[in-house]
């Protein structure tokens, strides 16, 4: 048939991209669609403010797979990565902290407050990075189903087994304690200072409506490490230019290999034929078929919106509607006029150039997550900051600054329900604002542009349900087989040739590649496409 | 960025070169000069002083001070006298060290223990129980080494005759000029030498009377280059070079056991339990799978190899830490040195190597790789006594 597609992938993000790309590089005819009029889903530059570029959702790239870099030469596509290095918490009496490269000087930082944590310090990130390295395995790969009798699928089961049993006890117990314990506890196995913890565990509840002393956390903390091991690639910080250039990079990648991109092209529906995916349906009626679908959207959109209920069996239908997407976070993104001094660390020192946290002690997270919890911002929250054009000039006119500002929480189901978030985004500003503002007093008069973004304006922008910026929390039990439902994990649906290619599946959010990569791969050797 | 020491403002004065590393979170001079031999030969003929202000420093004191380090280290410190000074190390419980220092008995209950690594952690945690107090006091003590033939003399003119009478591993109280300190008769360079140890606030005057009082002596300010040609020729292990710290190691083999260190001499097993005491039993009984040794490098065939391209054999003053294979004569890989230099005094070209226990006996050859001009060879080396320069005047 004339015009027909291998392969349609719905969305334009960065896994969708990606996907595309696995799937061109081996010979198949590939079409991206894309609803916006840029490329990248939450991984997109935009010039909101005219000389500012904003990384407008997704800020840092952190776990991007070096094998993708290699396999789809995404340098060569303009791939062009700025090292974040440091870790600065301000405070509003002393000094603050800053986590340096430097491990002497960051035990003299940490010495302030604990010599005792200051030494064990680099002990906890060496037993981190083991720990990482054997979790590595398990993001490279797709999921085991532990509950399949094939024996292709036991093999894969076993090999997982084999690999913890390959783990010295030591680890295993770690691994163990990482799976059951809440981020402060486990950190409070190693270190005694709570101000030192508090950044150190915010990364354990990043995306997700928990809260620091909420068990399950603790294993989000590794993700931290994973950077580390894949140092070499300096896969860990800041695109050149913003988030978006990631994004292009993969298009460009995906154009080489003779995929077609298509944006402002958004699809209604999902075309089903004796239950198997035939092509997609656009807004504007057209119809574009194609041998397989693949959905870079998230599952509760894929399954609930653009599939007809009629189509799926409703257990399954009942789960996807469980899958816990409830986001807990939204974002400031700020055009500023002239950098903003933190009074703890005045001037524009190597301090401020990698991320800034605005979490003073643990019971500062702790109370943010209680307004969280009944419905409401975070009066104080957790904020984490970055000023990407004091390393990268790419991005603001001279001497003025880009200032992207990660905040939680901000519950998606406000009391006065989520409808009501576009009365609450002045309000909801305005606390993050002047949360900032305790530790930089002049930030408020050199504010050029200011977009809030609520978790209601994430899900009406980039299409994340509730506002979701995994694509579904990264909570241990919508993890490996069980993203986004159990019997679904390896980006199958129920149905024939519709797969799953975005943050939803496994292995989860983050600038990763690795569930458009996957998913291109298993459905390549499965013959489907 | 790195600290300056309190010796900054004469050490920064001097260092022309510019040649500065960092050490344990200070800034530290790699030599005065462009080339380090002058400071070497200081070491060797007169002697050299060296800012080692960095070194971690630990105040141990209380009723259990004695028994708590016993507890942590493989030596028994309770066979300590008053004013002696152990060298010595400590391992995790599988018998892996974790750093190696030394510990001085200042006075009735009060230990002071030097590190490479900071430590306190691994004191803090080992704590519980014991009447002790831990207390870091890195920062609160300047310390100067003065090492080399006429040290001796340089201090006579500073604190007097009974610098004579100081011992072999042991200190004192005493004062340089008007200033007062500690002075232990120790060091890093396998020679008759001292270190000192005083309030910051008096270290730029100890250090101008150290300068004016030594340089009929031969006195030189030296750097870590020259120090590390020295303490190679003495035979001593660097931690994070020769070895690897046992709780910053990601895999098992880095780790390390006093037995396979060539460190038996510091561990004494039967007395009360320590740390690592069971596994280095085990250890000692089974012997251990690799030795410590040091390498003496064929130079006749080195020099074949150059010859063979129409150049002069090439040795380079300094030492050097990357690691280099070792194999049997059959080429099998048995083992690597971890640091080595070529010794302008023995005229030797030295290595430090961690070998299988097979080949670690005296005179014992093996195969050590080189690069010449570009190309990757093997000449013979062999096994030699350790420590390589061992002159009558270290124990004096």
């Amino acid at each position: 048939m004339a015009g027909r597609y291998d392969a349609i992938i719905v969305g334009g993000g960065h896994n969708g991209l990606v996907c595309a790309a696995y799937l061109a590089k081996a010979g198949r005819k590939v079409l991206v669609l894309e609803r916006r009029h840029v490329l990248g889903g939450a991984a997109v530059t935009e010039e909101l403010y005219p000389g500012f570029k904003f990384s407008v959702a997704s800020y840092v790239v952190s776990l991007f797979r070096p094998h993708i870099i290699r396999e789809l030469d995404l340098a060569r596509h303009g791939l062009s990565m700025i090292p974040l290095e440091c870790s600065f918490t301000p405070h509003l009496d002393g000094p603050g902290l800053v986590r340096w490269p430097e491990l002497a000087k960051t035990r003299r930082e940490i010495s302030r407050l604990s010599q005792k944590d200051a030494e064990i310090y680099p002990e906890f990130s060496l037993a981190m990075t083991r720990m990482a390295y054997f979790i590595k395995n398990i993001i490279d790969r797709p999921a085991p189903d532990p509950t399949s009798l094939a024996p292709s699928e036991m093999a894969r089961t076993l090999e997982f087994a084999k690999s913890f049993a390959r783990l010295d006890p030591d680890l295993f117990h770690l691994h163990s304690q990482l799976l059951t314990m809440s981020a402060v506890d486990f950190l409070s196995l190693w270190f005694e200072s709570e101000v030192l913890m508090a950044p150190m565990s915010c990364s354990g509840i990043i995306g997700t409506f928990l809260g620091v002393r909420s068990p399950g956390t603790a294993y989000v903390l590794l993700h931290h490490y994973m950077g580390e091991i894949d140092g070499a690639f300096r896969s860990w910080g800041f695109h050149k230019g913003g988030t978006g250039g990631l994004s292009l990079a993969c298009a460009r990648a995906a154009q080489s290999f003779g995929v077609e991109i298509r944006t402002e092209s958004s699809v209604a529906q999902v075309l089903v034929k004796d239950g198997a995916a035939r092509g997609v349906v656009l807004e504007n009626g057209d119809e574009l078929l194609s041998r397989a679908v693949f959905s870079n959207l998230d599952p509760n959109r894929t399954f609930l919106k653009l599939v007809n209920s009629s189509d799926l069996d409703p257990e399954f239908l009942h789960q996807i509607r469980r899958y816990k997407l409830r986001g807990s976070s939204g974002k400031v993104n700020l055009a500023l006029d002239r950098f903003p001094e933190f009074t703890c660390r005045p001037g524009v020192g190597p301090h401020v150039q990698g991320d800034l946290a605005i979490c003073p002690n643990l019971d500062y997270l702790e109370r943010a997550y209680d307004d969280a919890k009944y419905g409401d911002f975070s009066r104080r929250p957790y904020l984490n900051i970055v000023f990407p054009s004091l390393v990268d000039p790419t991005v603001a006119p001279p001497g003025k600054h880009v200032m992207s500002i990660f905040v939680q929480y901000a519950p998606y189901h406000i009391k006065e329900g989520a409808a009501a978030w576009p009365s609450r985004r002045d309000a909801f500003g305005d606390a993050v604002i002047d949360t900032v503002a305790e530790y930089a007093p002049t930030l408020k008069e050199s504010i050029l542009y200011k977009q809030v973004l609520t978790p209601w304006d994430l899900e009406q922008t980039f299409g994340l349900t509730e506002g979701n910026i995994f694509q579904g929390e990264l909570s241990l039990e919508q993890l490996m087989f069980l993203r986004p439902a159990a019997g679904y994990a390896r980006y199958r649906t129920p149905i024939k040739d519709l797969w799953l290619c975005g943050s939803g599946a496994h292995p989860g959010g983050g600038i990763m590649g690795s569930p458009g990569e996957l998913a291109a791969k298993t459905a390549l050797s499965a013959g489907a496409v | 960025m790195p600290l300056p020491t309190p010796f900054f403002p004469r050490t920064s004065a001097l260092c022309t070169s510019l040649l500065w590393k960092e050490w344990a979170g200070y800034f530290a001079v790699r030599s005065f000069d462009i080339h380090a031999e002058r400071e070497y030969y200081a070491f060797r003929h007169g002697c050299g002083l060296i800012d080692v202000t960095p070194l971690f420093k630990y105040d141990v004191r209380g009723q259990d001070a004695c028994a708590f380090l016993s507890y942590l280290s493989v030596r028994d410190i309770a066979r300590l006298k008053p004013q002696q000074v152990a060298y010595l190390c400590w391992t995790d419980q599988h018998g892996k060290i974790i750093d190696d220092g030394t510990v001085s008995y200042l006075d009735t209950h009060h230990y002071r223990v030097t590190t490479t690594d900071p430590e306190m952690h691994w004191f803090l945690r080992h704590a519980r129980g014991f009447d002790v107090t831990v207390e870091d006091v890195t920062d609160r003590v300047a310390a100067l080494s003065i090492q080399g033939p006429t040290s001796r003399d340089v201090l006579r003119q500073v604190c007097g005759p009974d610098i004579d009478k100081l011992k072999f591993f042991r200190m004192a109280r005493t004062k340089f000029g008007g200033i007062e300190g500690l002075v232990s008769r120790t060091g890093y360079t396998g020679d008759l030498g001292y270190e000192v140890w005083v309030d910051p606030k008096d270290a730029l005057a100890l250090w101008d009377l150290l300068v004016a009082q030594g340089r009929p002596f031969g006195l030189v300010p030296a750097g870590l280059d020259a120090m590390d040609v020295t303490r190679i020729e003495a035979g001593f292990i660097l931690s994070g070079v020769d070895y690897y710290c046992a709780l910053r190691s990601l895999v098992e083999p880095r780790k390390a056991t006093p037995y396979e260190l060539a460190l038996d001499w510091t561990v004494q097993l039967d007395r009360e339990p320590f740390i690592g005491q069971a596994a280095l039993r085990r250890e000692k009984a089974a012997g251990p799978s690799r030795v410590f040794v040091c390498l003496e490098i064929d130079w006749d065939e080195l020099a074949a190899l150059f010859a063979r391209h129409g150049l002069p054999p090439e040795v380079h003053f300094g030492g050097w830490r990357d690691p280099r294979p070792v194999y049997d004569p059959g080429g099998q890989f048995i083992g690597q040195a971890t640091s080595g230099a070529w010794s302008p005094l023995l005229k030797k070209n030295l290595a430090l190597a961690t070998v299988r226990a097979e080949h670690g006996e005296l005179g014992h050859k093996v195969l050590f790789e080189v690069t010449v001009e570009y190309e990757r060879k093997t000449v013979s080396a062999t096994v030699v006594k350790k420590p390589a320069f061992d002159p009558e005047r270290k124990r004096a």
